[in-house]
């Protein structure tokens, strides 16, 4: 680890004699209470902490759902009613769970745009970043196993559809699927197994998490001045300043999150999910939750099959490359004035992507969900790699004191493709 | 951040200034009334008699083609709910028509003629409906299905016909309402949509409604219209055997219209037990019903609502609390 | 003022605000342990009605509460007497042991009795006309040889207890409702 003076002092013999054992008492206050956090974050810097909270209450309120629950086709449905009406405040937990997928996504979408817009992405922080991308990837499959358990009518055909989609790799697509599903179509088998996988993933995102923490520690967190940390004048102790301004943030989330699961808890979800999945009945729409509208979007934009998996997969699995497709110098947008407007168009264009896909695939809406996939790819690949070239950045301050003490601005931008700076 | 304030606070002001739910388009598609439940909002809550009255409409009218069976006759007698006593709850079991099928004490299913053997249902048993079997159910029907009601009013919605440009402020005043109870209000269209199948003149290709009451010559009966651009306007008659319903989706449904006035006779209130009178219409009717099965949808609303009321008052203090700790902390340092 | 000077001394406002958000923390844990206790329906069959008209005198019935049989027996005058009249000194365990604390007033002829052995919880047998009663004329329990007389009370072998008399009472004349 990079900082490495800490001041622990254990405070008993206890604590004293397990220091010497294993010192996880010391790695804990290194870690978490004498880090050192630039002076000038923002509360966008808050959704790490409140991602790892989510994590923790989505395993938790999932593990006392799993002791109600029967992964049956005839007794899946049932069963989160007896939830619902019999469990002891089964209901809240039910709640808790299901309005928490989308509160975690929203957190994580916040935390990804913050990434994006001050270049968190950047040398020396590119491993961190695609372990970012790693634990996006598996929240998504996490939720979209989850979302079949309730075996509700859009339970059922978004696993179809979404299982569909292997079919579409030549040669080996149907094998795939027929392995995916352990049968010809979603069944009581598949529903079994989707089931054993999503009590998994989330342990596996854990581990994930850990890496990520790690790599943060490793480097130091990034600012919204996009420079380094050079002095002690910078940073200022995680505890007690970053710990509280992150609980304010924290409870300000809550209270949006608790918001849902008291007063609208059905609002983020769909109302033929209330109906139980019948194989036999399509639905007139089927439609993912919100949090994969856009990626729907791009799916059906493309006319063919095969391509549009491949943009789908492909839309996430560009952000990897992000830390090289970007050639600026600078990493915050805050001084990229070219850059900035056609970032902030990006975040517009997810928008535009998630209401499109969750409109009919016709007319007019097919036609600007193919503009604004356009847009979504020509970003990072066309505008990432060219901007930076041809951009001329704003001055960046002295340094992170100068930027919060508001005094003038440096002559060169310094650090982001420059080596990484010692400490 | 304050840059974000200003546009949740333009938005919100915008939709403030828009109170009723407009259908887009040429007017075809319904439009649906908010009913003012009692159990909408921050504050919402069951009117135990209503919910009886309900249960009452249920009984006697939908229990003959429509199965309850999430909801068990126990919880008739919970708190947060119609208010009955365990005692009526288990009367209402009793009496229930749809037995509970089980075999006998020799381990026969059926009787000699072929009939299932079933016994009287107790509190702890579903409240079941006449079919045993969806496809039963549909060859009682003419291929329809009478879904079961007990989450009817969380499994339908209603979709606004709405430009782009209003979708943020819509979804913000639902989501500061808590707005939930879209099914309702399209249970509540549903069951008073049963109305005369609409007459269109034709004029160049295309399908012009003709104002409620008028017949002029040459009018055609149709019960949904289907319009494309470049195309004439088609016509699709009532089918037969089939109702026409203003906001059933394709306006034929297969359900004749259940609910007429005083097609249930609700007890009248005695001196003193402090209820009031309700009139015996069809639309009344529909209003009971309706909050019955939110209720039987919903049973934990009233604990949920209270529930949520404490912890956001709470959650609110909290937040001051640690808004004004963090801002001490950090007053230690210049910032 | 000290805590001026130090900057890492926690201030009353961190405090409080940290002991709300703990105090909240608390109070938010009570339903993911409350969610294990039985639910509304293990509780709504949690007591059972059992009709007796169809029990003759003489006859017994086994029913099913809480997932355990439950011995109904219509004693016999004669079964009755021999239990009340069996000295306390034949009873290994004398608990509650009378004849009539193990009976409802008025009903003496009637017996409801936990049908599991209290020994190592197999069922004894004795319910069925065919059946082997013991020694005793109650119930015998063919695991180990335990001996059970007219009121269910243990008089030989290897069990501690008498059989448990579950809580029940008559609704009526005919019925009784168990737990």
């Amino acid at each position: 680890m990079s900082n490495h003076e800490s001041s622990y002092q254990p405070q008993s013999r206890a604590a004293k004699w397990m220091d010497e054992r294993l010192p996880v008492a010391r790695m804990m206050h290194a870690q978490f209470v004498d880090f050192q956090t630039p002076r000038n974050l923002n509360y966008m810097w808050t959704f790490g902490g409140i991602l790892m909270f989510m994590l923790v209450i989505m395993i938790v309120s999932g593990l006392v759902l799993s002791m109600h629950y029967q992964a049956s086709d005839q007794l899946a449905f049932q069963a989160i009613e007896g939830i619902r009406r019999d469990v002891n405040y089964g209901w809240l937990l039910r709640n808790i769970h299901m309005v928490g997928a989308s509160m975690f996504f929203l957190a994580v979408y916040i935390h990804m745009a913050r990434g994006l817009y001050y270049g968190s992405y950047k040398a020396p922080r590119e491993v961190l970043w695609i372990l970012g991308v790693i634990i996006y990837l598996l929240m998504m499959a996490t939720a979209f196993l989850g979302y079949t358990l309730p075996w509700g009518q859009m339970s059922f055909w978004g696993a179809t559809v979404i299982t569909n989609f292997f079919t579409a790799i030549p040669f080996v697509g149907e094998g795939i699927t027929k392995w995916l599903l352990g049968g010809y179509g979603v069944t009581t088998v598949t529903l079994n197994r989707f089931f054993s996988l999503h009590y998994l993933l989330p342990f596996v995102i854990a581990g994930v998490v850990v890496l990520h923490i790690w790599a943060l520690h490793h480097v130091g967190q990034n600012n919204p001045a996009g420079i380094e940390i050079k002095s002690k004048s910078d940073s200022v102790p995680m505890a007690p300043f970053a710990v509280m301004k992150d609980l304010f943030g924290l409870a300000v989330f809550v209270m949006i999150y608790a918001w849902f699961v008291f007063y609208a808890p059905d609002y983020l979800g769909h109302a033929d999910n209330y109906v139980e999945a019948n194989p036999l009945v399509t639905p007139p729409h089927i439609v993912p939750e919100w949090y994969f509208l856009p990626f729907y979007a791009i799916l059906r934009a493309i006319p063919s099959k095969l391509g549009g998996v491949v943009a789908m997969f492909g839309a996430i699995v560009v952000l990897c490359f992000v830390p090289w497709l970007d050639t600026s110098r600078v990493r915050s947008a805050k001084y990229r004035p070219l850059f900035k407007p056609f970032l902030l168009m990006f975040f517009f264009t997810v928008v535009a992507l998630g209401y499109l896909g969750g409109k009919p695939a016709e007319g007019a809406y097919v036609v600007w969900s193919r503009v604004f996939t356009f847009y979504y790819f020509a970003f990072f690949l066309v505008l990432m790699p060219i901007l930076g070239i041809i951009e001329t950045p704003k001055l960046l301050p002295k340094s992170i004191t100068d930027a919060v003490l508001g005094k003038g601005g440096a002559a060169l931008p310094t650090g982001a493709a420059a080596a990484p700076e010692k400490r | 951040m304050k840059r974000i304030s200003v546009i949740t606070a333009a938005l919100l002001a915008f939709s403030a200034g828009t109170a009723s739910v407009q259908a887009a388009g040429g007017g075809d598609a319904p439009q649906y009334a908010r009913v003012p439940w009692t159990f909408a909002g921050f504050r919402g809550h069951f009117d135990q008699a209503q919910l009886q009255r309900g249960f009452q409409v249920y009984k006697e009218v939908c229990s003959s083609c429509h199965s309850l069976k999430r909801v068990n006759f126990r919880n008739l007698a919970e708190t947060g709910g119609p208010g009955y006593s365990e005692d009526q709850a288990k009367a209402a079991a009793a009496e229930w028509l749809h037995q509970i099928p089980e075999p006998n004490a020799e381990g026969q299913i059926a009787d000699r003629k072929g009939n299932i053997i079933t016994r009287p249902a107790r509190a702890s048993d579903p409240i079941l409906g006449p079919y045993m079997n969806e496809a039963q159910a549909r060859a009682a029907n003419n291929g329809a299905l009478p879904p079961d009601l007990s989450v009817i009013t969380k499994a339908r919605g209603i979709e606004v016909e709405k430009p782009f440009y209003r979708v943020p402020d819509m979804m913000l005043r639902d989501i500061f309402t808590g707005y939930q109870e879209a099914g309702a209000d399209y249970l509540h269209a549903l069951l008073t949509g049963y109305k005369p199948v609409p007459l269109y003149t034709e004029q160049g290709g295309k399908l012009i409604r003709v104002a409620d009451g008028q017949k002029p010559p040459g009018a055609k009966a149709c019960a949904s219209v289907e319009r494309q651009d470049g195309k004439n306007d088609i016509c699709n008659p009532l089918q037969s055997g089939m109702n026409y319903n203003s906001h059933y989706s394709g306006h034929q449904i297969g359900m004749a219209a259940p609910l007429s006035d005083g097609v249930v006779k609700y007890a009248k209130p005695k001196q003193g037990d402090g209820l009031t009178a309700v009139p015996e219409t069809a639309d009344q009717h529909a209003r009971d019903v309706t909050a019955f099965l939110a209720w039987a949808a919903d049973p934990k609303l009233e604990e949920r609502k209270r529930m949520g009321m404490l912890v956001m008052f709470y959650l609110a203090g909290l937040a001051l609390l640690l808004y004004f700790a963090k801002k001490r902390v950090w007053s230690k340092i210049p910032h | 003022m000290a805590s001026d000077h130090d900057p890492n001394r926690r201030d009353f406002l961190t405090i409080a605000g940290l002991s709300a958000a703990g105090v909240g923390g608390a109070v938010s844990i009570w339903p993911f342990i409350q969610q294990m206790n039985p639910d509304a329906s293990t509780q709504a069959l949690a007591s059972t009605e059992i009709d007796l008209t169809p029990v003759q005198k003489g006859q017994a019935i086994t029913a099913i509460w809480r997932g355990k049989p439950v011995f109904i027996r219509n004693r016999t005058d004669a079964e009755v007497k021999a239990a009340k009249e069996t000295p306390a000194s034949d009873l290994p365990d004398r608990v509650n042991a009378a004849d009539s604390a193990r009976t409802k007033k008025g009903k003496e002829n009637w017996l409801v009795l936990v049908g599991v052995c209290t020994h190592l919880g197999c069922i004894p047998k004795g319910q069925s006309l065919a059946d082997a009663k013991g020694d005793y004329g109650g119930w015998f329990c063919p695991c180990h040889g335990s001996h059970y007389d007219t009121a269910g009370r243990i008089r030989k072998g290897p069990a501690p207890k008498n059989l448990e008399v579950p809580p029940y009472e008559f609704v009526s004349d005919t019925k009784i409702k168990i737990g």
